[in-house]
């Protein structure tokens, strides 16, 4: 998986998909405008695996989890952030998309580099250099949530 | 140990004595607030996993808003899509147009907000209606489907910062001007996580639509909620609407916060937030050079109430908008249009050379009724100036309160609202 750095604070959902795409709800649709407004050439350079790698408070503003649709669609597995903003974290962990906080990772890594992740090990490494950062893994319902594969199919065991 | 108001709400809702920060809680909800563009994901997700029912269709407000009157096929087809869900599961108060408004204004108009409740709504500035003294928050698609199927979702408890507001603002300082200050000091992502919890002479002495307008930007400072204790003007907010029962629920005085900030309003001037970020505040007065605008935009679930419109119109009344300045106003809500007309500010607005539109979020999110070109400027009323938030993204967002957006009209660039006067 490769990643594709932003060395930025404060990306917000306003910028991963622009409020003119949001007459449409389709991930597919939504994929082709995908941080679109930070980055015109992002879904051309976006393979199927790659992770996104940013700094502080990452899905801030917009409730819309249409930001989580479009950066699915459009190929990315995961958004390793410093932080990430609570709605748009929720809505990760919602849909079953890997939102990983690992401090100081947004200077860290070199854009372009190939990355490995172990969830349970709660490690990340960058196999460009084989530097490991640790990070928190998810807490057990957070993890349920994930293995399930969003919160409706949990809900639906529930139910 | 004492509790704060909004682990009383919380630990209500879950069934518990008490709550602590960091605990995970199921709480029952009271009150769940759909859009037009986060709902229609919601529902299909529901068909998708054979769900048929929601919990309880009269604890379900609809309230279509950002892309209303419909913009364009795909937005008519959107909300077509909720009105026949809406009247399939039985939800009356499905907020039609001619009823219309920005739901975070509608809402608590309509009578639906009452003290001590949890609501949730699948947008992020549901925390406004915590200036009456409920916990409400944002949530996304998934989060509202399982919330309407349920009536229940997960919570981690916040920490609650407690910010005192001391001292008496001046004329032309106002509630948005006090929220732009507070953002700064802290930061857009300073209380993220958190509820903030605001007290103290200057919330007693604003009116409960001022408090909705500090409490809708907690967002911008990342939290989950803003919340204030009600008082006598809450009570009587929410007596002019409904007869429904509802429980004062109070912080105790030996309540915990993780931090507590006091601040004092007196010294405070009109404030404008510069792009990208909220948190980009300056005191009006310290502009070293003319900034002009191309458009000025007064309305909003931050500052659209008839107590915005008033201040308005009291700048532009008897005066001209600017060559080469556009200025529109959006009454946030059909009741609060017709009062402005029967009150004769849109008379002002328009006769000013201002527009005024039916309610509707429009522009503040960049959906439509006065988008802004390449390079265009826009000293705006609303909550958010991230890039391309009201159009393309080269054009700018200056936030501030409706006089200094109103003043900003008259002049053609951004102005202090003080020097107005006579």
């Amino acid at each position: 998986m490769k990643a594709h750095v932003y060395r930025r604070d404060h990306i917000n959902t306003d910028e991963i998909i622009p409020a003119r795409y949001l007459n449409m709800d389709r991930e597919a649709d939504l994929a082709k405008h995908a941080m679109e407004d930070i980055d015109k050439d992002f879904v051309h350079k976006v393979e199927s695996g790659d992770v996104i790698v940013a700094g502080e408070n990452f899905g801030c503003g917009s409730s819309r989890e249409h930001a989580v649709w479009a950066l699915r669609g459009a190929g990315i597995t995961a958004v390793i952030a410093d932080s990430f903003a609570r709605i748009f974290y929720r809505n990760c962990i919602n849909n079953g998309f890997l939102a990983i906080e690992c401090k100081g990772i947004g200077k860290s890594i070199e854009n372009g580099a190939e990355i490995a992740i172990d969830l349970k090990a709660g490690r990340l490494t960058d196999l460009s250099n084989a530097k490991a950062y640790d990070f928190t893994p998810f807490p057990e319902f957070a993890q349920n949530i994930l293995d399930a594969g969003g919160l409706l199919p949990c809900l639906k065991v529930k139910l | 140990m004492g509790q704060t108001i909004t682990e009383k709400i919380l630990a209500r809702h879950c069934g518990k004595e008490s709550v602590r920060p960091g605990e995970l809680i199921n709480a029952r909800l009271d009150l769940i607030m759909c859009h037009d563009v986060t709902t229609t994901p919601a529902i299909d997700m529901l068909r998708e996993h054979g769900i048929n029912n929601v919990f309880d269709p009269d604890k379900i407000v609809i309230m279509p808003d950002h892309f209303v009157p419909n913009k364009d096929i795909q937005s008519a087809e959107m909300v077509r899509k909720i009105r026949l869900w809406a009247r399939e599961m039985g939800i009356e108060a499905f907020y039609e147009l001619g009823n219309h408004g920005v739901c975070h204004a509608l809402l608590p108009e309509q009578g639906h907000v009452l003290p001590g409740m949890t609501i949730v709504g699948a947008d992020s500035h549901t925390c406004t209606h915590g200036a009456l003294g409920a916990f409400s928050t944002g949530i996304g698609s998934t989060d509202l489907a399982a919330s309407l199927a349920t009536g229940e979702l997960w919570f981690r408890v916040p920490e609650s910062l407690l910010f005192i507001l001391r001292g008496k603002t001046a004329k032309h300082v106002y509630a948005k001007d006090i929220i732009l200050e507070i953002i700064r000091r802290v930061g857009v992502d300073g209380a993220r996580y958190k509820a903030m919890e605001f007290r103290g002479e200057a919330i007693d002495a604003l009116s409960v639509e001022g408090r909705m307008t500090i409490a809708n930007m907690a967002i911008e400072a990342g939290a989950k909620s803003g919340i204030m204790a009600p008082d006598q003007k809450t009570v009587d907010y929410v007596r002019d609407r409904t007869d429904a029962d509802f429980e004062i629920v109070k912080s105790d005085e030996d309540a915990r916060y993780e931090a507590v900030i006091e601040m004092d309003v007196s010294g405070l001037e009109p404030m404008v937030a510069f792009p990208h970020l909220p948190d980009n505040g300056r005191a009006v007065s310290s502009l070293s050079e003319k900034i002009p605008v191309d458009q000025v935009y007064i309305g909003s679930c931050t500052n659209g109430r008839i107590e915005d419109l008033r201040v308005a119109a009291g700048i532009l009344n008897g005066r001209r908008v600017a060559k080469g300045t556009r200025c529109i106003v959006v009454p946030a809500t059909t009741e609060i249009w017709k009062q402005a007309n029967r009150e004769g500010l849109l008379d002002s607005f328009m006769e000013a050379g201002a527009t005024v539109s039916t309610p509707t979020c429009g522009a503040c999110l960049g959906g439509h009724m006065g988008i802004l070109a390449n390079g265009e400027r826009c000293i705006s009323t609303t909550n958010r100036n991230f890039v391309g938030r009201m159009g393309h993204p080269g054009s700018e967002v200056y936030l501030a309160s409706p006089a200094t957006a109103a003043a900003s009209a008259v002049t053609g660039y951004i102005s202090d609202p003080r020097k107005m006067e006579g």
